[in-house]
């Protein structure tokens, strides 16, 4: 039942940003029929344009004819992308970069963040701990672009460790491709793993205080168990939290990374879109990104009961 | 320790305040005149920050494109700032009925990934200085609606708030003479860290070429500009990336610092 309800509410906030993103777009001035064509052509060229786009219908069975479609995975075609291309098309070519960058990020950044955010702990106030945070405070003061641009010339045009742009399919080159996506994910990753040694060490200080691990340790439990047995499972809800969070915030800046690394990603094929005016392409791309941001949290959402019994909903057994 | 760290910021802060002030007035060089015979070349006496591949003077054009930063920062914060503390405390003193709508508007701003706004807004609008102001403000009001609400549930049942009350002091002299002092300290806190989101995020949105148009400088704008000539002219992208860093980590710490002096218990 509880889960019933988030998913028909997942469902209902995801219907409002798509009618809010079509009724957005709708009143954007300029005619799209124009745009395609071209200010030279004639009436009646425009008005078949506009009768197969659909531009001719009420606003209301516009949005409902562009609805029907997205259910079964039709988002109409792009106008400024050669013809031939469907939305649908380029989105499914662009989510194999956005989603391994994404997920490549959020693996790096934990496994940064969380050894050092329990080693910062457990020294809490020393030369080391000092250290980190001066450090991680910079790293959240760094602009994501500013060092992958200072980071492709260095390691890729001076060093030559990496490729500079250009990335392979993972279909004919699938190393070539992971290669490509290492420097995007370490930028990428930089500031959320910054932000997240900070959760990681005041969650462990905290549970570090607790009255079990001074039981832990009375019983003569190591201090390496009592920090990664005991209190760091403790610690994992607040850190999971914060790092649900700085997921979904990690999807928003792949379109910043992308654009850097020009890597033909959803965020890319976002900002082409907005930056062309092409309205089907910028509506199905919201909508791409919206779902992911809400699917990832829905998924959150069932990892917390996971792993704290205790948020698990009323009319559930346990 | 802590005060030095409070001044330290507080300079960094003010310097690039002052830098950008005077640059509305005067700047060394025309900011966006081009002259072709000094293109990219390296800092010098005439170019303390060298010039870009116009030859337009790089540290003419920091000083100019410090203002839509500035701009972004102060019209989102104080807009997130006014509209955010008034719903907040609205929800958080009267809870009931009008919490739950102004927490469902909260929410669904919340949800709404601010970068998707910010295309939005730039599709609607056109890029431009605008749609940036206007979707970085709108992403910083839920912000302060869930902190203001959340201090005046715990301080509403204060004994001063039911002393006040039982004097028949007025409601609005209660919200805002009584319990808003005392959560005003945590709202300057976060205050400070917006204001460095909102740097960061308009610096990020005019890389994107979504924000300031040429031939006017923003400090992101430039970068994006610089990025085809990160080798042979690092001049014109570590400046203008070291202004935004520098700012960032301005507010940042003033932030961080501004929190340690006015609540010692952290």
């Amino acid at each position: 039942m509880v889960w019933l309800r988030k998913i028909t509410g997942m469902l209902a906030t995801l219907l409002l940003v798509s009618m809010l993103t079509f009724f957005v777009l709708y009143l954007i001035p300029g005619d799209p029929a124009l745009l395609i064509l071209g200010t030279e052509a004639d009436e009646q060229a425009l008005d078949l344009v506009r009768s197969q786009l659909g531009l001719d219908r009420p606003l209301v069975s516009q949005f409902a004819g562009w609805l029907g479609g997205v259910i079964q995975g039709d988002f109409g075609e792009s106008i400024t992308f050669s013809r031939g291309y469907s939305v649908a098309s380029l989105i499914a070519n662009a989510l194999p970069v956005t989603i391994p960058l994404a997920l490549m990020a959020m693996v790096l950044s934990m496994l940064v963040a969380i050894p050092l955010g329990i080693l910062l702990a457990s020294r809490q106030g020393g030369r080391l701990d000092t250290i980190v945070l001066t450090l991680s405070q910079a790293g959240l003061s760094v602009p994501a672009f500013w060092l992958g641009i200072l980071m492709i010339q260095y390691f890729a045009v001076d060093l030559g460790w990496f490729p500079a742009g250009d990335m392979p399919r993972w279909s004919s080159n699938p190393s070539g491709a992971l290669v490509s996506l290492v420097l995007p994910s370490m930028v990428l990753a930089l500031p959320r793993a910054a932000i997240l040694i900070r959760i990681v060490r005041t969650a462990m200080l905290e549970t570090l205080g607790e009255d079990y691990i001074r039981t832990a340790r009375g019983k003569g439990v190591r201090e390496f168990a009592v920090h990664t047995r005991h209190a760091l499972k403790n610690a994992m809800i607040s850190i999971s939290t914060i790092a649900g969070i700085q997921l979904v915030q990690l999807l928003a800046g792949t379109v910043i990374v992308e654009q850097v690394f020009s890597l033909p990603g959803l965020g890319r094929l976002m900002l082409s879109a907005v930056l062309m005016r092409d309205l089907p392409l910028v509506q199905g791309t919201v909508f791409i990104g919206a779902a992911l941001i809400f699917l990832v949290n829905f998924f959150l959402d069932i990892f917390y009961t996971i792993l704290d019994p205790r948020i698990r909903g009323v009319g559930q057994n346990g | 320790m802590v005060k030095l760290k409070l001044w330290a910021s507080l300079i960094l802060v003010g310097a690039m305040l002052l830098m950008t002030m005077v640059g509305l007035f005067y700047t060394p060089h025309p900011a966006n005149v081009m002259d072709i015979e000094h293109r990219l070349e390296g800092p010098s006496a005439q170019f303390l920050l060298g010039t870009d591949n116009y030859g337009r003077d790089v540290f003419s054009r920091i000083m100019v494109g410090g203002r839509p930063a500035f701009q972004a920062g102060m019209i989102a914060v104080l807009l997130g700032f006014v509209s955010g503390t008034i719903l907040g405390a609205l929800a958080g003193y009267y809870r009931g009925w009008l919490e739950e709508i102004i927490m469902r508007l909260a929410d669904g701003l919340y949800s709404m990934p601010a970068i998707l706004m910010a295309l939005l807004a730039a599709t609607l609008l056109g890029p431009g200085q605008a749609s940036i102001l206007l979707a970085v403000s709108l992403a910083n009001v839920p912000i302060f609606i869930r902190l203001t609400r959340s201090i005046f549930i715990s301080l509403r049942e204060r004994e001063y708030v039911l002393a006040a009350r039982a004097l028949g002091v007025k409601e609005r002299q209660i919200i805002f003479r009584h319990i808003l002092p005392n959560g005003l300290s945590t709202i300057l806190v976060q205050a400070s860290v917006s204001f460095a989101a909102a740097i960061l995020a308009e610096a990020s949105l005019s890389y994107l070429g979504l924000g300031t148009q040429p031939p006017d400088a923003s400090w992101g704008r430039m970068l994006k500009e610089a990025q085809a000539f990160a080798g042979s002219a690092p001049w014109t992208t570590v400046f203008p990336g070291l202004a935004i860093a520098l700012t960032v980590l301005g507010f940042n710490s003033l932030g961080d610092s501004l929190r340690d002096y006015l609540d010692p218990k952290f």
